[in-house]
Parts: structure tokens; sequence; C-alpha cells
């Protein structure tokens, strides 16, 4: 226990199992990014799965719309201390963009427009854990959440669901992505509040 | 255990200064202090005599200065946390602290460019912590600062911006209220604010955005439409979305 702060109470507080430590409940939907909100055009986007090797996998808008879509409906978690339940979403699961993907690698940058980037295990991208997700609460993902499409990965950490993603690339080693490298932690547990490096 | 800027530390209440009525200054004496940037931010973490315990996120508002760190918080209404730091929190108490936090959105005394600063409400604080720093570096860094506010009575640092400074043009726009001899009427920062109150994009400016999450959408689309690069347009946004 961290030292006392004289008169310091807290709120009046109810243990609810499906917030993880050291979050607090929200009804709307703050927007965190690192910089202007890029704005893609559907005709121009494209989704890229480069491996190790420099093989490149690419999907249209029209090929990704084409493809069997899921509606997770799923709980997030921001580092910021927010989280969301029963968010519901539409998008294409990692297991299938992934199906044809030869690769020996363990771990994955995910890409955005912008510029933005962060690192993720592959194994926490199939098997039914993540999506590629265009759209939110029946509507497109309107750009600020990160639309035209973005990645989701709702038992991580929220700042690993990139907004506006482009691509995978698939590594052999892991690297740190844009708040990683910034001191952010390189896996994100939210269950194990995996804030910042050490953590 | 864990080092460095990780670890928890344990911060003493020096000193208040009442900003505005809702908003004060916190002076905390943090022994082992490793130091900080501009623009980097610093988690807070009370707990209560039954061992609950909860943290927040503060923008550091001054320079590196030793082992001290100032903070500024804005109430909150039915805030768990704000009541308390600017209504009960006194000197001598204590208080858990960690950090730096933060590599992105800060300003490097080193650096020549042109900068804009625009805050809205709060999102001052981080904005002046660069201030402080080009004034306490001497740096001929050129700056402009925007900074929007409901009422007069709503601004933070308000003698210290109102002192003319050499190569730091300060700029006001009122949302709600304007002070009589202000020209114009209040209104929410818009294209005509961003264009004169800043830098032509052709000067590549450093651009830090801070306020809360609608501002600095507004603010940041605004740049960006006015031919600012991206990726010279940093952002922090405070709070829910809609604030
Ligand atoms: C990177 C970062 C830097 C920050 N820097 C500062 C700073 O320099 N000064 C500062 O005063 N605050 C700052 N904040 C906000 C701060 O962390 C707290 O959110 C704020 O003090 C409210 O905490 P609370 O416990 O009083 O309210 P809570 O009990 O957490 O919230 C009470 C209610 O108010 C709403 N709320 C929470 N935060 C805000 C807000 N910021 N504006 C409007 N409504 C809100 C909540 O949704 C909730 O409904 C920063 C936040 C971030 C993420």
């Amino acid at each position: 226990m961290g030292i006392v702060t004289p008169g310091f109470q807290g709120r009046a507080r109810s243990a609810d199992e499906k917030l993880p430590p050291g979050q607090y409940l929200v009804e709307d939907f703050p927007v965190l990014s690192a910089g202007p909100t890029p704005r893609v055009r559907l005709e121009n986007w494209r989704f890229t799965v480069t491996t190790e090797t420099g093989q490149k996998h690419e999907w249209t808008w029209a090929d990704l719309k084409a493809l069997p879509s899921e509606t997770p409906t799923v709980d997030i978690h921001c580092v910021t201390r927010w989280s969301k339940f029963g968010t519901s979403w539409r998008g294409v699961s990692l297991d299938t963009l992934l199906a044809d993907v030869d690769t020996a690698a363990d771990y994955v940058m995910a890409e955005s427009h912008g510029g933005y980037t962060t690192n993720l295990p592959l194994e926490d991208l199939l098997d039914g854990q993540a999506w590629i997700a265009y759209e939110f609460e029946g509507e497109d993902l309107p750009a600020e959440h990160g639309g035209p499409a973005r990645l989701l990965v709702p038992h991580l950490y929220f700042w690993k669901s990139a907004k506006w993603v482009k691509g995978l690339r698939l590594m052999l080693d892991d690297d740190l992505g844009f708040w990683e490298a910034a001191g952010y932690h390189s896996y994100g547990d939210p269950w194990r509040e995996q804030r910042y490096q050490g953590d | 255990m864990v080092q460095g800027k990780l670890a928890w530390r344990v911060g003493r209440l020096a000193e208040v200064r009442d900003e505005t009525p809702t908003a004060r200054t916190l002076v905390l004496d943090v022994p082992g202090w490793p130091g900080h940037l501009a623009g980097q931010h610093v988690d807070v973490r009370l707990t209560a005599e039954d061992g609950y315990s909860t943290t927040r996120t503060y923008s550091i508002a001054a320079p590196a200065d030793g082992e001290r760190v100032e903070i500024t918080v804005q109430r909150v209404p039915g805030g768990e946390v704000s009541p308390f730091l600017t209504e009960v929190f006194a000197p001598g108490d204590r208080v858990e602290l960690r950090g730096p936090v933060g590599g992105w959105f800060v300003w490097r005394p080193a650096s020549p460019d042109p900068v804009l600063l625009v805050a809205g409400g709060a999102g001052i604080v981080p904005l002046m912590a660069m201030v402080r720093a080009r004034r306490q570096a001497g740096s001929r860094a050129p700056f402009k600062l925007l900074y929007s506010v409901r009422t007069p009575e709503d601004v933070y640092y308000a003698g210290e911006l109102r002192r003319p400074e050499a190569g730091l043009d300060v700029t006001f726009v009122y949302s709600r209220k304007g002070p009589a001899d202000w020209p114009g009427e209040p209104h929410r920062i818009g294209v005509a604010d961003v264009n004169t109150a800043g830098w032509p994009a052709e000067f590549a400016p450093q651009c830090f955005v801070c306020g809360p999450t609608g501002f600095v959408e507004a603010v940041a689309n605004v740049l960006v439409a006015l031919g600012h690069d991206p990726r010279r347009v940093k952002t922090e946004r405070f709070g829910p979305s809609g604030s």
C-alpha cells in the first residue's frame, strides 16, 4: 500500500469485476491520438500484410468489404484509465486476413496512415482475438476513431488497436512501436496494469 | 522494483498558488526527481486510509528545477481527485508521483524552429512549461501562443502571460465573454484565429495543441487545412470527448 494522503477518501466504490485495476467507466468515447486525424479516401485505401521475407498480400477497400465480416461486442480499456463496456463493431477477423499468409514470425508491427506504429505478438491477433474494424455501433467508423478502418485488439490497452491502420509487417524479432519507444509497455495487458515499460 | 522514472516517489506539497477561482498550482518537492522536459506529465497517486488508491495524470507546468515539480489542477465538479487537490490538499501533505511520462509532446530548448502553441482551457499547462523553458534557457526561438478561454477570469498564469516578453506573442480568444477592450465577439477558435495568430505554413513551425478533445480536433484540422505538415502538429487531449 502506498503512503496515505490525509483527508483523501476517494469515491464510494463498488467492485466491478469487468473493470481492470485503475480504470474508470465512461459512457462517451474519448478520442486520444498523437496528432491530427488523417483523412483516408476509400479508393486509395489498401491494407497490406508484409511477411519477414518481403512477400506482400494486399486488399483494396472492395476486397475487404467482400470478405466475411464479424460483429464483435467487446469491452475496451484505454491506458489513460477510461474503459467502455459493450462496444459493438463490424470488421474482418485477422484469422481470415492471415489465413493464406506463410510466415515464421512471432511479432507484428501495425502501421497506420499518419506514421503511427504499434507492436504486438502475432498470437495476440489470432484465434478470434482481433479484427480490422470498419463499423462502430452500426455506422461507418468515424475518422476521429480511426476510420475508415482500425485494428481492434480489445484484450490489450487500446493504443494497440491502431487507428487508420494500413498494414501489418511481420517480424521475427520484437521491435518497439510509437508509444512503446516513448516508454509505454511493450505488451500492454490492462489486467496486469502494464502501462509503462517495467510495469 | 522499478527504476528511474517508473518508480513511485513521495512528493510533499511546498506551496500553492490560485490561478483562477477553480484552478490551483501545486508546487511539490519530490526527493530523487530525475528532471523532465517541457510538455511531459506525471501520474499522481492518492491513497485513502482504508488502502483505496487512485491515479490521475497531470501535465508539468514548469521546466525542470531541481526536485521541484509544479502542476496546475482544474477543479472538475463531481470529480474524485481534482476537488481534493484544489481544495483539501494542503502544504506539508504528501502524495505519490511517478514520471516524467511522455516523450513526444515535448519542446527541446536546443530547437531554433518557430513554435506555435494553441491552448484550450487547462490545456495551457504543458504549453506554459514550454514558454517558461524557453525563458529559462534564454532561447531565441520565436514563439506564438494562442490561448482560448471562456472569460478573462479563466486565464491561468495571467500576470506572467500579460507581461511583454521578447520573441513571444500571446493572443487570447474568449469563447463566452471578452474584456471590455477586446475587439470582436466571443467565439470558439476558428480558421481565422489560427491563421492570424499563427505562423505561415511555409515557416514550418512546430505546433503544439492541447485542450479538451473537441478543441484539439478542431485546431489540428485547421492547421492541416492551412497547409501545416501533420507530422509537425503534436496534440495532447485532456478529458472526455465533447467537453
Ligand atoms: C495527458 C494528460 C494530461 C493532463 N493534464 C492535466 C492538467 O495539467 N490539469 C488538469 O486539471 N487536468 C489534467 N488532466 C486531466 C486529469 O487527469 C483528470 O482527468 C482531471 O483532473 C479530473 O479528475 P477527477 O478525479 O477530478 O475527475 P473524475 O472523478 O475522474 O471524473 C469526474 C467526471 O468528470 C469527467 N471528467 C474527467 N476529466 C475531465 C476533464 N479533464 N474535463 C472535463 N470533465 C472531465 C469524467 O468523465 C467524470 O464524468 C490531464 C489528463 C491527461 C490524460
